[in-house]
């Protein structure tokens, strides 16, 4: 009878270390993108800070670097950038989340295996097809409805943004609210509390976390989203809180200014680097701010 | 007393908290509860026993229309509250529960302060008093207002499993229904807790009439005054705690309180 043998077999383990390091290899990769997105964007920044004080490039009122009186203020861009955020989120907050309290709440399955899918395909659909719909049909409306309305403009660009969120906002809301245990929604019933108490008084404040990060990640979403509204709402870089002017927000600008004739390496051209930071570090912020609400509304149920 | 003795007074109403006639409950084509007659009376204990899967929850939750919830449950025959058949078309199931309360398996606090979780109830049913009375009342009659008065803007889970289901008990006395219905109320509670559900459950008898589900013999034994005995959705022996106990007269209801099955 030959000896049990229990010691390691030299191949397997080295097969074993091989897949780690293939594993281990293709997860860095993300890192060390984000990493070099970075270095690029502060590399190049910093190139345009020294010429560009930081003060008059973050306090300063006029955008400007393409006309002969240069000015450097990103105040308009982030006026335009938040006016398509705020508008968008008008329409789509209320929306996303009655139609997540629907889904949740209320729908029947066959109702929610229907819809569902619908809301997936509003969520695929490429931006730039959003950006055709804006102009070719919520513009021409909002033309007859407000005469006087620029070709393009910022309500139609929120518009469309807003209806670009829905399906995010709707869909991580319904995940939060179907988190909420069942057995808090029999103890609402068992007080005789009807199916809208029992959706708005006890299963929306038991999500409240869950749902405020779905809409964190929507607004991030609104500020970075790009060729919808350098389709629908302009290119004029302006102070201005009138939805039915032409504006631009920070990425209408960075796309413009990569698209067009500016030569690289110049004053003018590091100005996307700079807004493209500005942008960064704004849905950076708001991706943290997200996570951390997601975590607060993970440790309750646990 | 036996099970005819109790079905005999069911035309002395006022005796009677809840009765039910020929009660079913199926989950697609399968009977969970299979033609079950029994009267409750009021202001006293009563729990039904069986082995897990015996239909005794179910049957339970006929009592204030909660397997209305489940899609797949069906229910026929009668459950007669007052002389009015709950199943009836007229019936709103959220009035019923604001009559007939219930304390579930396991303690589930709203995720608010100790207060609004007994307030809420108050709330949606538009009570018209003074709310802070009515808050220490319920945590007094479910013997927690001494460990909570201090501490009552705290969330509702940070207190212990045991606490916490007094609160429930709280929550569900607020809203002053007539019967209490409880779902193996202590089955998450370590056997302290436990005994002070007990013991709160023989003191509510006084003002409420209880309706009770165990797993736990003693515990029946303990707390009620009649015990039915469930077995695979079916009624096998219903009468007075001391006698089913100590002189069953079904075999079933013997082997089971014996212990040679369930």
């Amino acid at each position: 009878m030959t000896p049990l043998d229990l010691g390691h077999r030299a191949s397997r383990r080295w097969g074993e270390r091989l897949i780690a390091l293939l594993l281990f290899g293709c997860g860095i990769i993300s890192v060390l993108t984000t990493v070099g997105i970075v270095v690029v964007l502060v590399t190049e920044s910093a190139g345009f800070f020294r010429e560009i004080p930081i003060a008059e490039f973050l306090t300063g009122t006029r955008w400007s670097p393409m006309y002969s009186e240069q000015h450097f203020g990103i105040l308009p861009l982030l006026n335009g950038t938040l006016l398509i955020a705020a508008g968008s989120m008008l329409i789509a907050l209320p929306v996303g989340l009655t139609s997540a309290i629907y889904l949740s709440e209320y729908a029947s399955p066959k109702v929610r295996a229907a819809i569902k899918p619908i809301l997936e395909i509003l969520a695929g659909i490429p931006t730039v097809v959003y950006g055709y719909f804006a102009l070719t049909f919520i513009t021409p409306l909002l033309r007859t409805a407000f005469p006087g309305t620029g070709i393009f403009n910022a309500a139609s660009g929120a518009i469309v943004v807003g209806i670009m969120i829905i399906p995010m906002i709707a869909s991580l809301s319904e995940d939060a609210l179907n988190a909420v245990p069942l057995s808090l929604r029999e103890a609402a019933y068992g007080l005789g509390a009807t199916q809208f108490e029992v959706s708005t008084r006890v299963v929306v404040p038991a999500a409240l976390s869950g749902i405020v990060a779905s809409f964190i990640l929507a607004i991030s979403r609104a500020i970075g989203e790009t060729m919808a509204v350098t389709l629908a709402a302009g290119a004029t870089p302006k102070m201005t809180l009138n939805f039915l002017e032409s504006i631009q927000t920070m990425t209408a600008y960075i796309v413009q200014v990569s698209l067009g004739e500016t030569p690289h390496g110049t004053l003018e051209y590091r100005t996307i680097f700079a807004v493209g930071l500005v942008l960064f570090f704004i849905t950076l912020a708001m991706n943290l701010l997200g996570q951390q609400f997601t975590r607060r509304f993970r440790e309750v149920y646990e | 007393m036996a099970t005819k003795d109790l079905r005999d007074r069911s035309g002395d109403a006022p005796d009677i908290a809840l009765e039910t006639r020929a009660l079913s409950v199926y989950y697609g084509e399968s009977a969970a509860v299979n033609d079950i007659s029994l009267t409750i009376p009021r202001n006293r204990v009563v729990a039904f026993i069986g082995p897990s899967g015996c239909g005794k929850s179910t049957f339970l939750r006929c009592f204030n229309r909660m397997n209305d919830l489940i899609p797949a449950a069906r229910v026929e025959g009668e459950v007669l509250f007052r002389g009015t058949n709950l199943y009836a078309h007229d019936v709103d199931a959220v009035e019923v529960r604001r009559r007939i309360g219930m304390v579930f398996q396991k303690p589930n606090p709203f995720p608010k302060t100790i207060y609004e979780n007994i307030a809420f109830g108050l709330r949606i049913n538009g009570f018209q008093g003074k709310l802070d009375e009515q808050v220490e009342h319920s945590l007094r009659s479910a013997a927690l207002w001494d460990e909570v008065k201090d501490r009552l803007q705290e969330s509702a889970l940070e207190l212990s499993g045991g606490q916490q289901q007094r609160l429930c008990i709280a929550r569900a006395l607020a809203i002053e229904p007539e019967i209490l219905l409880m779902d193996e109320p202590a089955s998450a509670l370590d056997p302290i807790a436990t005994g002070k559900i007990e013991d709160l459950i023989r003191d509510l008898r006084e003002d409420y009439t209880i309706v009770i589900v165990t797993h736990n013999m003693q515990q029946a034994a303990r707390v009620s005054d009649y015990t039915a005995f469930l077995y695979l959705g079916e009624l096998i022996e219903y009468g007075d705690t001391d006698r089913l106990f100590t002189n069953p007269r079904e075999e079933r209801t013997e082997q089971y309180i014996t212990g040679r099955f369930g």
